[in-house]
């Protein structure tokens, strides 16, 4: 099980990062940005009816630093709540709770 | 430190690890304003009936099953986290995964949109990343249409008597793809101005689907781990909801 474990995340991580070294030269943009090439290419008349609301508000892009922020904020979060309850979990189970 | 706990901080360490690497860039969701108003508001609509039974679904979990709440946060908690993560992909682009696997499997799709509205709300006014008049349409591709999907296949594998870790894997996985094959669909009925709608949707498709595929195989595997995780120390609510049967 334990191996199993390792080899999944192993695996995980190789998914991950393997094309960050394979393609060195492709920029990795967001695929967002390609989504509105594609529209440009089969609906060139078309304008964005909106800005994103914190643009709007800043009258700029958000900084790519601030962003990255934000971006944590939310995985830690939620990766907060997963570790409480997962070790609640993990110590209800050493106590003989929780079967 | 048992086995067990050495391989859960194993598990916990990489994904901070993965977290901390991964660079920063755009990623998927349809763009803030890429929807002509009538399609905004139609995908909004279409959403709500399933927000209702999403809420009404979990109400009646917590009322029968009150410490189920610790599951639905994780649940929650984990589409947050897989979907802030943006994974560099085959094709020299990025994107990230959905998450909402999981929260289907254990509590059904209805309620996974809930879950999935939260982030989407979140991103899209803190992050500029989908958007408030792209949000019916985003809800119904990421928090609808893919949890469906994912329940849809982890029932039948369950009928086929498939092994629950493939069947939860081929779940997450088949259903993270289909969020973004709706979501290619999604634009190309509003954007096809230029040539047929089937050419439009064969484009959008060309763009997202192959950037999408390795991410899905990911996610597939991250929730395959948590599965684990939750199968060790969560028995008594994996029991109580069904997902474990009783006395086993």
């Amino acid at each position: 099980m334990k191996k199993k474990v390792i080899l999944l995340l192993i695996l995980v991580v190789l998914i991950a990062f393997i094309p960050l070294f394979a393609l060195k030269e492709a920029e990795f943009g967001g695929s967002d940005d390609a989504g509105s090439q594609v529209v440009e290419e089969v609906d060139s008349g078309y304008e964005p009816i909106a800005e994103p609301i914190l643009e709007k508000l800043l009258g700029h892009e958000l900084p790519g630093e601030v962003e990255s922020l934000l971006f944590c904020i939310q995985s830690s979060i939620g990766v907060g709540i997963i570790a409480f309850f997962m070790g609640r979990f993990v110590e209800r189970k050493k106590l003989g709770k929780g079967e | 430190m048992n086995r067990k706990q050495k391989h859960m901080l194993a598990l916990i360490s990489i994904l901070a690890l993965t977290f901390g690497i991964v660079p920063n860039v755009n990623a998927m969701h349809i763009m803030e304003g890429y929807l002509p108003g009538g399609y905004c508001i139609a995908w909004g609509v279409l959403c709500i009936p399933f927000l209702a039974a999403g809420f009404l679904s979990i109400r009646k979990t917590l009322n029968e099953h009150r410490n189920l709440i610790t599951l639905l946060a994780m649940s929650g908690a984990f589409v947050f986290v897989i979907s802030s993560l943006k994974i560099p992909s085959v094709t020299g682009s990025c994107s990230h995964m959905t998450g909402t696997g999981l929260g289907a499997i254990l509590f059904g799709p209805s309620a996974v949109s809930i879950l999935g509205l939260i982030v989407l709300v979140f991103q899209a006014i803190l992050l500029a990343h989908g958007g408030l008049t792209t949000i019916g349409a985003n809800t119904f591709s990421m928090a609808i249409a893919g949890p469906f999907l994912t329940y849809a296949i982890y029932k039948l594998c369950q009928k086929c008597k498939l092994n629950k870790r493939i069947s939860v894997f081929l779940a997450a996985t088949l259903g993270d793809l289909f969020t973004y094959c709706i979501t290619a669909v999604q634009m190309a009925i509003a954007h096809h101005t230029d040539t047929t709608i089937t050419g439009a949707m064969g484009k959008f498709l060309m763009v997202f689907a192959p950037t999408q595929i390795p991410l899905a195989i990911i996610e597939g595997i991250l929730t395959v781990l948590i599965v684990i995780g939750l199968e060790t120390y969560a028995k008594p609510e994996l029991r109580a909801i069904g997902f474990l049967k009783e006395g086993k």
